[in-house]
């Protein structure tokens, strides 16, 4: 089995399984505690948080541990929104093509009396710091833009749009749960004043993330009880969770260069390998994008059905967002770039990683092409193109 | 797959014989399309059903998103069929547009051998190459009025694992093997007006309520008032709200002028009619007028008949008896014994 679904989720590394395994055998106390067995739980926790903190450029007091990147965007939009709203600003700024964790918030929002702007991503999915700059009002309580695109993979100018903000005195949040581990940051060179990650993505555990969030910026409770999480975020800490983040994000920071060259040949091979398939786009910039990520439609077919014909063929991959009943609506972030509804029906997302191989991208290759064109010839869209000669 | 007991007991039995069986539920509308809170059918918790079947009989299981094509070839078909006056069948169109050629595509293209539904009809290929509809064997549940509109190609690669078998049966069966979905009720209405009120349905998706417009009777005097012409079927009766000496019908209604005619029974009462958008499949079409039986509406006993063939996808029918309430937009099926020759939709 091949698997290129790696911003879906990624296989928990080794490393990051040797440093879980204590929390979950014999270091199982309570960071809590008192005692021995609890302060050495609190010590694990601490280093922890240490790592991720070193890894961002950031201090430890600056990160949150959570449930994940949901929950980190969640926290970080809906209590700067309401902080706002009480010193009357009710205007925040997003993007059209931002996951749901974001986008669902802003649509909560909306309906508690907030105005949001969405941000054009343009056609190669990249947003313009002039735009931001325009969109910026004296009532805007947070821009919240995300680091790299999940379905697309085009990377945003952070830097630029966190300085527009700060010229304007506004608060920048950004959901970098595709770019950590995976692209180098540094939250203060950066400017950055709060960010959501997610250990899943860089071979982690799932159901555990953080939301870092520099110091000076208020950050209001988001669970009430205990004082985990520096009384901000109640819960007995997910500690082997948090052990085997922290250690994934060390491992990939470490290798981060390696990594990148290896996994960008083999997604500048595939590109050059499906761009010739007739009638065939690949989506998002060339040049601003994710090492691992390949994103391409192929029109007159299904995107459903070139995924299930993949997994036949071993081949793991992914579409659009999956919607709640686990059928695929035309992804939103291919609309947000203007790819017309029916061309973004038949999209594909391959998303590589250093446990990839070259062999694998080769074998792809030799079967991509020709399931394309059996389920071409079976679909009555395509059928009309060629009678058309639209292709 | 809807998650019914049908379809889930057909997967099983499929299984049971030794075919590799994928589960397919068609997402085919959303609560936001049909305007609705909460709803009886195809809702995220049948999806589940028909997926947890799936995976206890060890096949994998996908949802088809058809909700484009279920909106234009569906609801939107059936909304302007009652603007035009005409009684819709959106269960049949969603055979012929969107359920039977989603999953023989589906078939294709995972390279599979058959497609399979819950059906109550049996198939039969015959020596001379042609793919017979027939039948379910339990008359109370006979479907096969809803599937006419199959073609030779997809029937070739029909199965139908119920028509052999009564809905008791099926239901014992599934009771037997414990599937989640043995104790769901049947749904009845159409899927997108849950509670059966397609005047409030209309009224919800073109964002305007029918216009009341007077009753004629057939000298054409008014004698009432009614709530709007899409609101009333040939043939009703009841509800009319119109106090007469005797008894009065839906006879005739005009979109164009909003007018509903009442009169005597008889008035609703026709021999003939012309159907179009015809589909044979007992004969690639009929050169000479022949005998054969004939139902108009789902519930409706067949009646004998002589059809002649007018046209490319039309055909002409004189019952031996008049019929009653004959509704434009309504499918016309015609029948050989059990098996289906072909039907259309009544003009
Ligand atoms: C850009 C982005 N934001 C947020 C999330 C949600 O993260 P999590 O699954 O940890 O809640 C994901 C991944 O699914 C993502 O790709």
């Amino acid at each position: 089995m091949i698997y290129f679904d790696n911003a879906a989720t990624t296989c928990v590394s080794k490393t990051a399984l040797d440093a879980m395994m204590p929390a979950l055998t014999e270091n199982y106390g309570n960071p809590s505690s008192l005692h021995l067995l609890g302060q050495t739980s609190n010590q694990a926790l601490d280093e922890a948080r240490q790592t991720v903190a070193k890894c961002l450029g950031a201090q430890p007091n600056e990160i949150y541990f959570t449930s994940g990147g949901s929950e980190a965007d969640n926290w970080a939009i809906t209590q700067m929104a309401l902080q706002g709203q009480k010193k009357g600003k009710n205007h925040l700024i997003t993007t059209t093509f931002e996951h749901h964790a974001v986008l669902h918030t802003m649509k909560r929002l909306e309906k508690n009396g907030f105005e949001v702007t969405y941000l054009d991503v343009h056609e190669d999915g990249v947003v313009r710091p002039e735009d931001l700059e325009a969109a910026i009002r004296p009532e805007t309580a947070l821009v919240t833009i995300m680091y790299a695109n999940n379905e697309i993979g085009t990377i945003q100018p952070v830097e630029e749009l966190a300085k527009v903000c700060h010229d304007h005195k506004v608060l920048f949040h950004t959901d970098a749960v595709q770019a950590v581990g995976h692209l180098p940051i540094d939250v203060k060179a950066q400017g950055i004043d709060m960010l959501s990650l997610s250990g899943h993505k860089f071979h982690g555990p799932k159901g555990v993330g953080a939301l870092y969030c520099r110091r000076g910026v208020r950050l209001t409770n988001f669970i009430e009880g205990g004082a985990q999480e520096r009384n901000r975020r109640a819960g007995t800490e997910n500690l082997p969770g948090i052990c085997g983040m922290a250690a994934a994000l060390q491992e990939a920071c470490d290798n981060m260069e390696e990594n990148n060259a290896r996994v960008s040949a083999m997604r500048d091979k595939l590109i050059a390998g499906i761009t010739p398939i007739p009638c065939t786009r690949i989506n998002g910039s060339l040049e601003h994008r994710l090492p691992g990520n390949v994103n391409a439609s192929f029109e007159g077919i299904e995107g459903e059905s070139l995924l299930l014909r993949l997994d036949l063929a071993g081949i793991c991959a992914s579409s659009g967002s999956a919607c709640t009943s686990g059928s695929l609506d035309p992804s939103h972030v291919l609309l947000a770039i203007g790819t017309p509804v029916e061309v973004a029906h038949g999209s594909l997302r391959l998303s590589l990683d250093e446990v990839n191989t070259m062999e694998e991208v080769d074998y792809c290759l030799e079967q991509l092409p020709k399931i394309v064109e059996l389920l071409r010839s079976m679909s009555p869209v395509w059928e009309q193109m060629q009678k058309e000669g639209r292709c | 797959m809807s998650g019914g007991v049908d379809s889930s007991a057909a997967a099983l039995m499929l299984s049971d014989l030794g075919y590799e069986v994928l589960g397919v539920t068609l997402h085919l509308y959303d609560n936001e399309t049909i305007g609705l809170e909460s709803r009886t059918c195809c809702s995220l918790d049948d999806v589940e059903d028909a997926r947890r079947t799936c995976w206890s009989l060890g096949c994998k299981h996908f949802t088809l998103n058809r909700k484009e094509l279920f909106l234009n070839e569906v609801i939107t078909p059936f909304v302007s069929t009652y603007q035009q006056g005409h009684t819709p069948n959106p269960c049949i169109d969603c055979n012929r547009q969107v359920k039977i050629p989603a999953l023989y595509r589906f078939m294709r293209e995972m390279s599979g051998e058959v497609f399979a539904t819950g059906h109550y009809v049996r198939v039969e290929h015959t020596a001379d190459g042609r793919h017979l509809l027939k039948k379910g064997l339990d008359a109370k549940k006979d479907q096969s009025y809803m599937l006419y509109t199959m073609t030779q190609e997809q029937l070739a690669h029909a199965v139908f694992p119920l028509g052999e078998f009564t809905k008791e049966q099926i239901r014992q069966f599934a009771q037997e093997k414990q599937l989640t979905s043995a104790h769901k009720p049947d749904s009845q209405d159409i899927c997108f007006v849950p509670d059966g009120d397609y005047v409030d349905f209309l009224t919800r998706h073109t964002g305007h309520a029918p216009e009341p417009g007077p009753f004629l009777n057939p000298e054409g005097k008014v004698i009432g008032t009614h709530r709007g012409y899409v609101g009333y079927t040939i043939g009703q009766r009841k509800g009319l709200g119109v106090p007469a000496a005797s008894r009065l019908y839906v006879y005739e209604k005009d979109p164009e002028t909003n007018i509903v005619r009442l009169g005597e029974e008889f008035r609703i009462y026709r021999q003939e009619l012309d159907a179009n958008r015809v589909n044979f499949i007992g004969m690639d079409s009929i050169s000479q007028p022949i005998r054969c039986k004939a139902k108009i509406r789902y519930h409706h006993a067949e009646q004998p008949c002589t059809v002649v063939q007018t046209g490319a996808d039309s055909i002409h029918v004189t019952f031996d008896e008049p019929q009653r309430a004959i509704a434009p937009g309504q499918s016309l099926v015609l029948y050989d014994g059990d098996y289906v020759l072909g039907g259309g939709t009544i003009l």
